[in-house]
């Protein structure tokens, strides 16, 4: 008998397994993804943010090894009989010898399945959604932009004002240099003193021109004048003075703002509006996955432009002309009274039916070029109709030619398309 | 109560004396699990019971689906496939499909058995008897696992293979590795050597060995391709007489290793690390009937003494026999749950008949068992542990009660008939019969076809031709081909499979086709 030893493993690492899920999951990507870009068609709206159950033909991701095929002469021992006796005759079924159980060769996973299914996590889901997709100028601002400054530590200077002083530091200096200054001298001093107990000690000569008075006095005039010497060395100097240093190094934009405009006139329906919403989803989850903090605001218009918020956006219903500048008119003055350019990476995204007042999309243009693209990051436009294009899209492909960075327009006709379009709007640019 | 539990009893001490139980609660602590551990010790000693000393890891459900995808190495390099048995094995715990998770345990020395925290105590105590007193005992007592592995070397190893498989990671990339490792694993059931005793592994060892054994195995290889003119007059591959190998190779990966042209020496290493790997699993996939049935027939046995030592109370021995039943449950064959034989159940059944037989024998036994009816039990149970595997336990032991109370049956199945023949039941003239052939069930080498290296073209094309000797006609499945692609792309060249019954050639495959 051997003694025993308990352990609590509990608290030990228990992704143990995380490396060879991931390999898994590399392995299968293209499945995977594919699972993906269907969950993004089927789902609801709102429950995007979630894991996906994933399956993947069992047969692709057999691990084979040799074994029995069917066929040839068996016998298998099976339990729980009931009324056989040796001798009887069972007729097979039709369609060949064997079913697939009773067969010695059953699988140690049981029965055979089509199927191998599985659950990837949101995170994962998210990855593979994104996965080749590039956000738009993802770099962050560039630094000679940014008006927005952070002080950060950047160790000390002999110069500061007295606010800044480091009291220990300045300490630790002085001590240093009285220390450096005095530790001479005092060494000369216990010297001299030795001397002098010396000469002290002696036995007194009896001849008065021998005597050690005159030394012993010369000792202790120098001995005086070097703990003179040592006294007047500072407690602390201005030398020794340490002020803590800063610099102020300019910060960069981590936050980001997503403007969501969409025409909500009569000619919009709900499925319209299902549509734009997956579509401005997708540009959300994207956008969070690269900066701390985003906010959003809902844009939504026909003939003047409202900010809302989420739910009014995408559920109430309005009617009337649709004029596409006032909302754009409504996300400048926003822009300018909220959110600085310098401290927020500026997203947009426009969602219409193509609809607009012919005399408003020059004006359209006018605004996006003149004011609204050079402050943003990247403005994507969709158009959700079957139909020809109207007088905005043209308007916008003349933006685009303007703008062919930061600037990006799509057509969707159903939400199937929804995805594909997505992806195509946050390509990675060849370099 | 008493009347329901007091069957199993302790070598010539029946009468109990009363004790306090250890504890009344389900809710187990470590200083109850020592408790109980050291009780079950006292126990397992009065039955003689010898084990490696136990190292008892408490974990939780996660770490345990973690120890379940490794195929219970607790250090196991990484691999894709037990990714995916991660998967799996999470889908099936999630949706309360796995009953079974609450014992693992490892052959190694000390023998590690994993409990998973969220078990009641009575649970644990079944598990600490079930895994550290009977799985350790079988694997220091069982011939097999004393000749073909070494509990105290194999946690080493397994972290020295962990390590070399992730330095190759990184020389080589991921992609080749795993590449290799496929192929490996597709052939590992054919890198064991099933007759000639393995030298035992070691960490150490195979570190320091292996600088020297890259250039050794590089220089081996070199000389069997080395084209030497005029060998001895038979270099005409068809007259030539001298084959090589000069006999039939069973251990495939082995051949490949040492033989294959173009491999790199790290490939070699990492056919060998699968091959150690596949020889140390390789008793247990022969004596799975035989481990889990003596590990079945102690955690009954155990505690059930230690209810009559008065340890264990009346709710904690309901809660196990609950949890007994339900592992030794064995489904008819035409039942919806029928998945095959349940290993637990029949081992189970037939250690616990070999006491009977010991015990209480009847006509029957003595004439089926005259060697060991009426002698002493527990010698009779460690002699049969000692000294078998599945295949001949079944073949020696299998008693015709058994049978009638599983009501076994065999059933033929012959592609040339229009039906199923029932060959033979559970009654006088089908014992013989039966248990032959349930015995022949768990032949490693019926149950998996039997391939082997049978030439190698040293001098034409460099092609490998492997030979598959088919057992009653019974043709290659379906993966074969996918198989031949493997031993390609480690044999290098072209890799031939024949499958030959009787001198005939019934089948042939190629790679490439």
């Amino acid at each position: 008998m051997g003694m025993t030893h308990i352990v609590d493993r509990r608290l030990n690492g228990k992704n143990k397994s995380a490396v060879n899920r991931e390999r898994f999951l590399r392995r299968y990507r293209h499945h995977i993804k594919k699972a993906v870009s269907d969950a993004v068609h089927r789902r609801s709206i709102t429950d995007i943010e979630r894991g996906e159950n994933v399956s993947i033909p069992a047969r692709d991701i057999d691990e084979p090894v040799f074994h029995h095929g069917q066929g040839g002469h068996r016998e298998m021992v099976h339990p729980g009989n009931r009324e056989f006796v040796a001798g009887d005759r069972l007729p097979k079924p039709d369609g060949g010898s064997g079913q697939g159980q009773g067969q010695g060769q059953a699988s140690p996973d049981g029965e055979g399945m089509d199927e191998f299914a599985f659950q990837i996590t949101q995170e994962e889901f998210l990855n593979f959604l994104f996965d080749d997709l590039e956000l738009p100028n993802l770099v962050r601002k560039q630094l000679k932009d940014t008006e927005s400054f952070t002080y950060v530590r950047s160790g000390f200077s002999t110069q500061g004002v007295p606010a800044k002083l480091d009291v220990v530091r300045s300490l630790r200096g002085a001590h240093a240099r009285r220390l450096g200054l005095g530790g001479a001298r005092k060494k000369k001093i216990r010297e001299l003193e030795a001397q002098r107990a010396d000469l002290l000690s002696a036995p007194a000569e009896l001849d008065a021109a021998f005597s050690h008075e005159d030394q012993i006095k010369a000792l202790e005039d120098e001995i005086a004048r070097l703990k003179a010497n040592v006294k007047r060395i500072p407690f602390i100097d201005e030398i020794d003075l340490r002020y803590r240093q800063h610099l102020k190094q300019p910060k960069p934009a981590t936050s980001a703002v997503m403007f969501c405009l969409m025409d909500v006139s009569g000619s919009m329906t709900q499925m319209h509006k299902d549509t734009a919403k997956r579509f401005f989803l997708l540009l959300y989850l994207f956008l969070k996955k690269s900066y701390k903090k985003i906010d959003v605001v809902f844009i939504r218009h026909h003939t003047s432009a409202k900010e809302v918020d989420e739910e009014e956006f995408f559920y109430s219903r309005e009617t009337g002309g649709t004029i596409v500048s006032s909302a754009l008119k409504l996300m400048h003055k926003i822009i300018k009274s909220r959110y600085p350019p310098a401290e927020w990476n500026i997203y947009a995204a426009q969602a219409s039916d193509g609809d607009n007042w012919n005399d408003d999309s020059p004006a359209c243009g006018k605004l996006l070029t003149d004011s609204i693209l050079p402050l943003v990051q990247y403005y994507a436009y969709v158009e959700i109709t079957p139909q020809d294009h109207q007088m905005l899209w043209y308007e916008y492909e003349r933006v685009q030619a303007l703008f062919p960075e930061s600037f990006a327009l799509q057509q969707i006709a159903d939400p199937g398309e929804i995805y594909p379009v997505f992806r195509r709007l946050f390509e990675r640019k060849a370099a | 109560m008493s009347d329901v539990f007091d069957r199993p009893d302790a070598p010539g001490n029946t009468s109990p004396k009363p004790h306090e139980p250890i504890s009344t609660g389900s809710e187990w602590t470590f200083e109850l699990i020592r408790q109980y551990d050291e009780e079950i010790a006292k126990c397992a000693a009065e039955f003689r019971l010898d084990t490696y000393p136990n190292q008892v890891e408490v974990i939780s459900a996660e770490q345990m689906m973690d120890a379940y995808s490794s195929v219970g190495m607790p250090v196991g390099y990484n691999h894709w496939s037990f990714g995916k048995q991660f998967l799996s094995t999470s889908k099936g715990y999630q949706r309360g499909q796995m009953g079974l998770a609450y014992e693992l345990v490892i052959n190694s020395n000390p023998c590690i058995a994993y409990l998973m925290e969220e078990n009641t105590l009575p649970m644990q105590a079944l598990v600490i008897a079930h895994a550290c007193y009977g799985h350790n005992s079988f694997f220091k007592g069982n011939y097999l696992f004393r000749t073909w592995t070494d509990a105290s070397a194999i946690i080493d190893y397994l972290v020295f293979a962990r390590k070399y498989v992730s330095e190759c990671e990184e020389r080589y990339g991921v992609e080749a590795v795993e590449e290799t490792l496929d192929s490996c694993h597709a052939l590992m059931n054919y890198g064991v050597d099933r007759y000639k005793r393995p030298a035992p592994v070691s960490a150490h060892e195979e570190a320091h060995r292996q600088e020297e054994r890259e250039e050794y195995l590089q220089r081996r290889v070199n000389d069997l391709w080395r084209t030497i003119p005029k060998m001895d007059g038979d270099e005409d591959p068809v007259t030539r007489k001298k084959r090589y190998p000069e006999e039939p190779q069973e251990n495939l990966l082995y051949f490949i290793e040492k033989n294959a042209p173009l491999l790199e020496t790290w490939q070699r290493e990492i056919i060998r690390i699968v091959r150690k790997l596949a020889q140390y699993f390789y008793p247990q996939r022969q004596t799975q009937v035989m481990n889990e049935g003596w590990a079945t027939f102690w955690h009954y046995t155990l505690l059930h003494r230690m209810y009559e030592k008065g340890l264990v109370t009346d709710g904690f021995m309901l809660e196990f026999l609950q949890s007994h039943t339900s592992v030794v449950y064995q489904p008819a064959f035409d039942s919806p749950w029928y998945s095959g034989i349940n290993p637990y159940t029949l081992g189970f059944s037939i250690f616990t008949d070999l006491r009977r037989i010991c015990e209480e024998p009847t006509g029957e036994d003595y004439e089926w068992f005259p060697d060991i009816a009426g002698t002493d039990w527990l010698e009779t149970l460690h002699f049969a542990m000692a000294n078998f595997k599945d295949e001949s336990f079944i073949q020696q032991f299998l008693s015709p009660k058994v049978m009638r109370d599983l009501k076994l049956f065999a059933i033929e199945d012959d592609d040339l008939e229009d039906s199923y023949q029932i060959t033979a039941i559970h009654d006088e003239p089908g014992y013989r019969e039966l248990r032959e052939k349930l015995a022949r069930q768990y032949n490693l080498s019926y149950r998996e076809p039997n391939i082997q290296v049978w030439s190698v073209d040293v001098r034409g094309d460099r092609s490998l031709t492997l030979r598959h000797v088919p057992v009653d006609r019974v043709p290659l499945g379906k993966d074969t081909e996918e198989v031949l692609r493997h031993a390609h792309r480690l044999w290098g060249f072209d890799v031939h499979l024949e499958s030959v019954d009787d001198g005939d050639i019934v089948d042939e495959y190629h790679c490439p086709p």
